[in-house]
């Protein structure tokens, strides 16, 4: 039997857990920050933020969708056995998780007008990020804030939708960034 | 600590609340429905808050609860005792050593840093229930930005008492999009909305929570002709002699003699405390 699903859990969850979504909270209401979380060893491609953000926030009741190279035999156990949560296609889903070019955008559910929250928060994979290139305005941001992004336009696409629209958390290693749909991105 | 879970929710429920959390900070000012749960205190007690409060309290933190400004008083002993036992956290009485702040009905007088967090318990979230008892329809309505009755309703009071009479829960917008209600705090505090500190919102009856993320912009309704005045007793505080600070007003004997005290009793003792 293949244990490696099994393992890189977190080692003291409840409060790993607290720790791990103190550093999600605060890079989602401060747009360009950029956070450190561990505590997981989860199987490559997948980031050890990534698997922290998962086991944070996902359990039976959020949908995942697994994109492109991220869609592995070894993650899809590692996620259904340490979370519980169900597998499915982009219109289902409440995460997503895998690299800017593997996710089909246009496919996840932006919410309702009347429940703008049940929207898709996409988990973007990515080599590297730092605090240059787009300026980002809106709610967190005092003035500006700078953020490396894969592109600009789709972030103002999404930005069109508000109050729908989705969320983004770039993860890198063990780094954590975010974009909510509220940031003016230019 | 041995019998709880940390924080005394469960890891799942705290999952919930903490997605909610997000899409809240998200969509700053629209209410998030979330799955409510009955906590060891009546409603009205602040199980909203307290629900907020574990899913995002750390071992690390140093928790502060106030209760109208006050930390010594039945509620704010109860809740901080509450997570001293069941989440192990400092806890403190100085705003400014505080990391997470519980309040009922208070915004501290002292200005809130960028670490700190402060998670308000809230009777009634929906700022239009009053005029329109259906959630259906105020849910329709901020949907499509359909606010006239709320300026109706200011504009009825500025008819019938020639200024706006609403005195605490005073109705906000947030960052241009929806308008949200404080919670009962007098509207002295609501320019302080505007803070580098992340809020956090709490109605556990109700089942709904909404977030402000820091330095976004919360304007207070009004009108041009009838501007928003945050206003407060004109007095000085009878203990520390602060003008600037909130006032209660207590009443010391049975002729009518009454004095004024600070709200804020952390801000009060502070202020005496330098003065002695």
């Amino acid at each position: 039997m293949d244990t490696q699903a099994l393992e890189g859990g977190y080692a003291n969850a409840p409060v790993d857990a607290a720790q791990a979504f103190r550093a999600i909270m605060r890079v989602m209401a401060r747009p360009g920050t950029i956070e450190d979380i561990t505590g997981t060893a989860p199987p490559a491609p997948l980031s050890v933020a990534a698997g922290a953000v998962l086991l944070t926030l996902c359990d039976p009741e959020t949908p995942v969708h697994l994109a492109g190279g991220h869609d592995t035999a070894s993650i899809r156990d590692w996620i259904t056995f340490h979370t519980g949560a169900p597998l499915v296609a982009p219109d289902k889903a409440a995460f997503a998780v895998g690299t800017w070019d593997d996710l089909p955008l246009p496919a996840f559910p932006l919410g309702t007008s009347e429940y703008p929250d049940r929207s898709t928060t996409l988990i973007i994979e990515r080599d590297a990020f730092s605090q240059q290139g787009a300026t980002l305005q809106g709610p967190g941001i005092k003035d500006a804030a700078r953020l490396s992004l894969p592109e600009t336009e789709a972030f103002q696409a999404n930005r069109r939708h508000f109050p729908l629209g989705l969320d983004f958390i770039f993860t890198s290693g063990s780094r954590i960034a975010a974009l909510p749909r509220s940031t003016r991105v230019s | 600590m041995t019998d709880y879970n940390f924080a005394y929710l469960d890891e799942q429920t705290k999952r919930m609340i903490r997605r909610a959390i997000l899409k809240g900070l998200a969509v700053p000012g629209y209410q998030v429905p979330f799955a409510s749960r009955e906590m060891p205190m009546p409603y009205g007690w602040g199980t909203g808050g307290v629900q907020v409060s574990a899913a995002v309290l750390t071992p690390d933190d140093t928790f502060k609860v106030i209760d109208q400004g006050a930390d010594d008083t039945t509620n704010a002993v109860s809740i901080r005792r509450f997570f001293e036992k069941t989440a192990g956290v400092a806890v403190t009485e100085k705003t400014a050593k505080a990391s997470v702040i519980q309040t009922r009905h208070r915004i501290p007088e002292t200005d809130l840093t960028e670490d700190q967090i402060l998670v308000y318990q809230v009777p009634i979230p929906e700022p239009l229930r009053f005029l329109e008892p259906s959630e259906v329809e105020t849910r329709k309505m901020h949907a499509l930005e359909e606010y006239g009755l709320m300026h109706v309703k200011l504009y009825e009071d500025i008819s019938q008492h020639g200024a706006i009479a609403t005195a605490y829960a005073y109705p906000v917008k947030v960052e241009g999009r929806y308008v949200m209600d404080p919670s009962p705090i007098p509207k002295f505090d609501n320019p302080k909305l505007n803070m580098a500190g992340i809020q956090l919102f709490g109605a556990g009856r109700e089942q709904r929570i909404y977030a402000v993320p820091p330095y976004t912009q919360v304007v207070s309704l009004d009108f041009e002709d009838h501007p928003f005045e945050a206003s407060k007793a004109d007095h000085a505080c009878d203990l520390c002699g602060s003008t600037t600070s909130y006032l209660d007003e207590l009443i010391v004997d049975d002729e009518g003699g009454r004095m004024f005290m600070c709200s804020d009793t952390d801000f009060c003792a502070a202020r005496r405390e330098d003065a002695a």
